[in-house]
């Protein structure tokens, strides 16, 4: 006999949990953009994307190396379900061809073979024959997994063990379909033991514990209501499984699948971000690595923002609140782009706000050409000290530059983009292009790291080379073109989000900096460096959350007690000096005040600025 | 000459007669609770002062401001249109006006809550 009528619970669900997930996906393909559907479908031929994503689906999806990396009981417990759920899948799966003559199944037949097959010539503790081994592993495999619900039950209350301080708040919905996975295995394992109790053909672990079982249960009353219990417990996981967070087990697969084959979140919502939004498991890792949590907006997170969105609830507070720091995106083990995310949904939410920038094209041309373009941005004209000691770098080099926005400037358009507007950042990006064009410079140098990103990412300047003004002095100092001497200085340095997590550069600030002062170590420095509180990402925020979020990062930032706090951002110096917790200064402000003068004549009245740069720093 | 000497620069606003029955004053309590710091506004003229659009255009948020609660509608969508974005306003007010989102808000409120 191979049906019994308690499958079908299980049958059932399987076979609606598969359908649905046929017109969710076959939804999403329609919906991509053509470009992307060819990509995919490129992919698909492509052998070496093809082991690449099954390599990633191996290490991340099942064996979790990044939630190992966060923390090693964490990543045990997600192995424990993915790996061991996998494995127990496929080996049950071969165990059942053992006693069907190698043909397929229908997929009730291997999941509940113990209910079938009473195998009595299997010992116990048999392992070297064939049927022996399998028992033995299935065992071990339930174990295995039974293992990891037992710590997913600890981490409900001591989630602190598990590196977590905060854990998701979870919705009824999800706490259903939580409590049918975590009911599956303990049924599988009662519903085996009770069998085994009475035909006697478990391995170890069912065996024994149905030895155990017969001495004080009437197991043949409790065996088959066993058997429905654990179908209806898969039954209902996978019909709630499309609706609930566990809609990432299938969803995670495909993410990897196009991420490899080269898709990436567009600029406005679609299929992909459709994709990415049920690749959440909701693990909670981006909760505590968020800032938000110290303005009290906890709610506010990567994990809630994505379940909104994906539950379609509108809320706008959600999408405007984010500081767009990336720590989040840092830290999440699927690797969702959850600053694209913010940004698509800003887009939606901002799609009314118009803007019109022709004025900007009754300017004047820019007439003087030179090799190096300097542009201190917007937040630059805010920082006036960063501008004066660039340009007294400049001519301390012997640097043939020329100030592109000394008269004011036009805004580098990542803030708009931020904020969603995409067309009208797009128009900023030309109207720059243009400018910086013009100068027919071989460099452009930036101080902040806001326009920094976004020359690189949007700007199309052909042969000009991008460079930060850190990377830039960094440069200078390699090439002899400048000479620092060291000032007897503790110092720390504060990777702004955009010029680190955002352009990758860590080490050309930090090597300057080395050569001027002692550089301490932060905790949470270079990859996991701290927002000031004053980004530009952030729309909604007030200004008493944000020096709440600026007062948490200095905190961090001064254990050390450093003389002095040194950052590449203009925007990062300006918030952190609001704090008055340390003197702050920006890279160059220090390099200048460090540097020996060599070209004196060309420096000339500049040098009584420096000086009165050293006399209001102290 | 002696109108030139006696503007210090603070009208924002030529002199007119102003019909303040017809305007629209719904739209500074839309913004206001969609953005409260606008309370906040001393119309200092700071955020105009630092202003980057301000350099090319006669942009300028103090006015935008006093026209969205006086509920003078009329061209204003046009103005916020010139805004960057850049947050330059946002560092400098003495007040802690959100004006990113002020602006946000405010083309929000004008594109959907016109009579």
């Amino acid at each position: 006999m191979t049906f019994d009528l308690f499958v079908l619970p299980f049958f059932i669900g399987l076979l609606f949990m598969l359908a649905v997930l046929f017109i969710k996906y076959s939804r999403w393909i329609a919906m991509m953009k053509a470009s992307d559907r060819i990509k995919a479908g490129m992919a698909l031929f492509s052998i070496s994307c093809q082991l690449k994503t099954i390599r990633e689906i191996f290490m991340e999806s099942l064996l979790h190396r990044k939630m190992f990396k966060r923390n090693p009981l964490l990543g045990y417990m997600h192995m424990s379900f993915a790996f061991g759920w996998f494995l127990l899948i496929v080996m049950g799966n071969l165990e059942s061809r053992i006693y069907s003559g190698g043909h397929i199944n229908p997929p009730y037949y291997p999941i509940f073979l113990k209910f079938f097959i009473h195998d009595k010539r299997v010992l116990p503790f048999e392992i070297f024959t064939l049927p022996g081994f399998f028992r033995f592993t299935m065992d071990l495999l339930l174990l295995y997994v039974l293992s990891g619900l037992v710590l997913a039950l600890f981490k409900r209350t001591r989630s602190k063990c598990f590196g977590l301080k905060q854990t998701t708040n979870h919705k009824r919905f999800d706490r259903w379909a939580l409590t049918s996975l975590w009911l599956i295995f303990p049924m599988r394992l009662l519903a085996e033991s009770f069998t085994a109790g009475i035909y006697r053909g478990g391995g170890f672990l069912t065996n024994t514990l149905g030895s155990i079982f017969d001495l004080m249960l009437p197991l043949e009353y409790l065996t088959y209501p066993a058997w429905w219990a654990y179908s209806t417990m898969l039954g209902i996981f996978f019909v709630t499984l499309p609706w609930s967070r566990f809609m990432h087990i299938p969803t995670e697969i495909i993410l990897i699948f196009l991420r490899n084959a080269g898709i990436k979140q567009g600029k406005y919502p679609g299929s992909f971000s459709e994709i990415e939004l049920r690749s959440c498991p909701r693990c909670g890792v981006c909760i505590d690595v968020c800032q938000m949590n110290q303005a009290g907006l906890k709610g506010s997170t990567a994990v809630y923002f994505i379940r909104s969105l994906r539950d379609k609830e509108t809320n706008v507070q959600l999408s405007s609140n984010c500081m767009m720091c990336g720590r989040c995106l840092e830290a999440c083990p699927v690797g969702i782009d959850t600053l694209g995310l913010r940004v698509g949904a800003r887009s939606v939410d901002n799609k009314l706000v118009a803007s019109d920038f022709s004025y900007l094209l009754k300017k004047p041309v820019v007439e003087k050409t030179a090799e190096v373009v300097y542009f201190a941005g917007c937040m630059g004209h805010l920082t006036p000290g960063v501008i004066r000691a660039m340009l007294l770098i400049f001519k301390n080099a012997g640097i043939d530059y020329t100030f592109l926005d000394e008269e004011g400037s036009v805004c580098c358009g990542r803030p708009l983009k931020l904020a969603g507007l995409q067309e009208s950042a797009a128009k900023l990006v030309k109207e720059n292009t243009t400018k910086i064009l013009d100068t027919k410079a071989k460099i452009i140098v930036t101080s902040c790291p806001i326009c920094y990103k976004v020359f690189n990412s949007d700007y199309k300047l052909d042969e000009i080379e991008v460079m930060h003004h850190s990377v830039y002095i960094n440069n200078l100092v390699n090439d002899g073109k400048l000479v620092l001497r060291p000032m007897d200085l503790k110092a720390v340095y504060h990777d702004p989000c955009e010029l680190g997590r955002g352009s990758g550069i860590y080490d050309q600030p930090r090597n300057v900096l080395k050569q001027i002062a002692e550089v301490a170590d932060v905790t949470e420095e270079r990859v996991n460096s701290l927002c000031c509180g004053g980004s530009i990402g952030e729309i909604s925020m007030n200004a008493t959350q944000r020096n709440m979020i600026r007062d948490g990062a200095l905190e961090i930032l001064c254990v050390s007690q450093p003389e002095i706090l040194v950052t590449a951002c203009p925007l990062c110096k300006k918030t952190f000096d609001s704090g008055n917790a340390v003197l702050v200064k920006d890279i160059a402000e220090i390099v200048a005040e460090s540097m020996i003068l060599v070209n004196k004549d060309n420096i000339g009245v500049e040098m009584e600025t420096q000086k009165k740069v050293e006399y209001i720093s102290g | 000459m002696i109108k030139k000497v006696i503007n210090f620069g603070y009208a924002v606003t030529p002199d007119r007669q102003i019909d303040f029955d017809a305007n629209i004053h719904d739209i500074c309590k839309i913004v206001a609770v969609a953005e409260p710091t606008l309370n906040l506004c001393i119309s200092c003229g700071s955020c105009a002062a630092t202003c980057s659009a301000a350099l090319f255009t006669d942009f300028s948020l103090r006015q935008v401001i006093l026209l969205v609660r006086r509920g003078e509608t009329k061209g204003l969508e046009k103005e916020i249109s010139k805004c960057m974005l850049c947050g330059k306003c946002q560092l400098v007010c003495p007040r802690n006006v959100s004006t990113r989102n002020l602006i946000i808000q405010i083309s929000k409120a004008l594109t959907t809550a016109r009579p």
